[in-house]
């Protein structure tokens, strides 16, 4: 309150006269900033283009070969395999990890028990996609039918009377396998987010719209839904970066074999195994290349917040 | 305490997971048409509501909770039988994986190997990204918000499109398969993202406050040292809690940048060589990944509020 006065009888000297080499020299803020600059103009911006450049070359980064790598990936049937694995998982993914943690943040809402449910669905967040790789390699454990089943989802499939499953291993249902992992992971980031943007939405405007006789379905979708809209976009923006260099829960869980290859395991794989920096290079740039309006919309969205500011 | 009192604890729910799951459709569709209360439930009673959400958050535990007694349990019979089956009689718990571990499969190392690769990675990107955040919000200067949009686009790009490169320049420099490869991989990752949270912090920091200091004279590192870090411990303990669970269970830079070293490696790449060579070696396995859990789930249960503020910090708004 007297701050306020001050500033207001100080404003006049306040920005006037620049200091003697002090607060207001033009090189000061450079100092500052220099080394995160430098960190990440080396190990960022440079690698990224450096990258892009690399992905044009062959195996050994010795000779262009213009878009040869680009092309082998586009023709080759497990090349193609492994990108269609990434747009499944792209869209069942992220809709079931924004779906289900917007289901849980509404139902939660109010509830007697909600900070400790959105503690339990918030606990594997803390957890490594390796540890969670391990957790559920025993939640899919496999026994052929006549022996006893360890593994919690065939001994219940069993009981209510189905065929155990190998549900890592048939390529029917191991990509849904595994996206379940990732889904067990990340609903609780979806869910703590959305809650946070619902209990955002005033009371009254909810009050208002049950006394204009709105039933609960009407306010969902009226109210609520275009209210946290925003922080639905940005929930969903964050899976969609998360979910397309997916690599850690494919790698533990069957390390990309049975059809289940994701393109920054094969990445891995190209790196680590094959020796081709180009092929690898040229899959990462497909992953840039996704990801970039995705950038483009997060910049603009955070621009628009600055605006306002 | 023996006994569980039905009505006073939502345990007692707990034991009847089937049921009420198969009732969780219909529920949901009634509470559409419902009307009153808050959006979507309407129509529910308090009571089913409890009970739907207490099994989605059980469902979500079960997994955890199958491990953790698992790992207490002998080798041969962790493959064979179900963990439930462990709560029936023959109660036979053992220390055995544990012990195993943290003795033979070179798990202590490990753990020191995460927690030196940790720290300072953790530490390093805060106060780097504290100093710059400091110059973006309240130095004026040209390119200002040139820089910042930059800087705001850089976390978005996929690790992978940044490996070979940072590999060869590691190679070239003698520093790949050290911890120091790792501290910087992390310390530039996690720059863009820290610089982002926290000058969004600073700059939402009283601006008469920050006049003030520099009418009495105060210097900018001054400023920064004895009025903006204090004011910002809550915002600096969240980036630092994020950014720790994110080194810890990193699996990808460990694997590309210690070039396979084992006697540096972090658990998570230890526990993922377990799940490779000793795939069917399960009580090894499950003692492991526990106890590569650890930490973090000590971290995530002290610090919770500070982990949640710096998940909303950096995805909700500025």
């Amino acid at each position: 309150m007297t701050q306020t006065a001050n500033t207001q009888v100080q404003q006049g000297t306040l920005h006037p006269p620049k200091r003697q080499g002090g607060r207001h020299s033009a090189w000061r803020p450079w100092l500052w900033l220099g080394l995160g600059i430098l960190l990440m103009a080396i190990f960022q911006v440079y690698p990224m283009l450096n990258t892009i450049v690399l992905s044009f070359y062959s195996d050994d980064s010795s000779s262009f070969v213009g878009l040869k790598n680009y092309g082998l990936i586009f023709t080759n049937h497990s090349l193609l395999l492994v990108l269609w694995n990434n747009v499944l998982w792209l869209v069942i993914a992220t809709i079931l990890t924004v779906g289900l943690g917007l289901l849980v943040a509404v139902l939660v809402d109010k509830v007697r028990v909600e900070s400790l449910v959105k503690a339990a669905l918030f606990v594997p967040m803390a957890i490594s996609f390796v540890g969670a790789g391990v957790i559920w390699r025993f939640v899919y454990l496999y026994a052929p039918a006549n022996r006893t089943q360890a593994g919690l989802l065939n001994a219940f499939i069993t009981s209510i009377g189905f065929q155990p499953q190998a549900w890592l291993i048939d390529a029917r249902f191991n990509n849904f396998a595994l996206m379940i992992v990732y889904v067990w992971i990340w609903t609780g980031f979806c869910m703590v987010v959305l809650s946070a943007s619902l209990k955002g939405i005033p009371d009254e405007i909810i009050e208002a719209a049950k006394i204009d006789g709105a039933s609960g379905f009407t306010i969902f979708w009226r109210i609520t839904a275009p209210m946290i809209q925003p922080t639905i976009v940005v929930v969903t923006t964050t899976m969609i970066i998360n979910i397309l260099k997916i690599f850690d829960v494919v790698y533990v869980m069957t390390g990309g074999d049975y059809n289940t290859n994701v393109v920054a395991l094969q990445y891995y794989q190209e790196l680590f195994t094959n020796y081709n920096y180009g092929v690898a290079s040229a899959l990462a740039v497909i992953l840039l290349i996704a990801i970039f309006p995705v950038m483009y919309l997060n910049v603009r969205r955070i621009r628009a917040e600055e605006a306002q500011r | 305490m023996s006994v569980v009192d039905p009505k006073a604890s939502t345990n007692a729910s707990l034991s009847i997971p089937s049921k009420p799951a198969s009732a969780q459709s219909k529920n949901s569709q009634a509470a559409q048409s419902g009307s009153g209360g808050r959006p979507l439930l309407g129509g529910l009673s308090g009571g089913i509501l409890t009970v739907i959400v207490v099994c989605i958050g059980l469902v979500w535990s079960v997994p955890t909770i199958g491990l953790f007694v698992s790992s207490f349990r002998p080798g041969a019979l962790i493959s064979t039988t179900g963990w439930w089956t462990a709560f029936a009689p023959p109660w036979n718990f053992t220390f055995d994986n544990y012990q195993q571990v943290l003795q033979a499969q070179g798990m202590g190392q490990s753990f020191l190997n995460s927690i030196i690769i940790a720290i300072p990675a953790t530490i390093l990107p805060v106060l780097i990204g504290a100093i710059s955040a400091y110059a973006l919000a309240w130095m004026d200067f040209p390119g200002r918000n040139w820089l910042f949009f930059i800087i705001i686009a850089l976390p978005i790009i996929p690790a992978q499109a940044t490996l070979i490169p940072i590999l060869t320049i590691f190679t070239a420099t003698g520093l790949t398969g050290t911890y120091a490869a790792l501290w910087i991989a992390h310390t530039a990752a996690g720059l863009p993202f820290a610089i982002y949270m926290l000058r969004n912090f600073f700059s939402a920091l009283p601006k008469d406050l920050i006049e003030s200091a520099e009418i009495d004279g105060a210097s900018h590192a001054r400023t920064f040292y004895s009025l903006i870090l204090p004011l910002s411990v809550p915002a600096l303990a969240s980036l630092a809690i994020f950014q720790f669970m994110w080194v810890w269970n990193d699996l990808l830079l460990a694997l590309i940048f210690l070039g396979g070293s084992p006697n540096r490696a972090p658990m998570t790449v230890t526990v993922a060589n377990l799940v490779n060579s000793f795939g069917s070696n399960y009580q090894v396995l499950t003692a492991a990944a526990f106890v590569s859990m650890l930490l973090p789930l000590i971290v995530f249960f002290s610090l919770q509020r500070y982990f949640v503020r710096g998940i909303l910090a950096g995805s909700v708004k500025g």
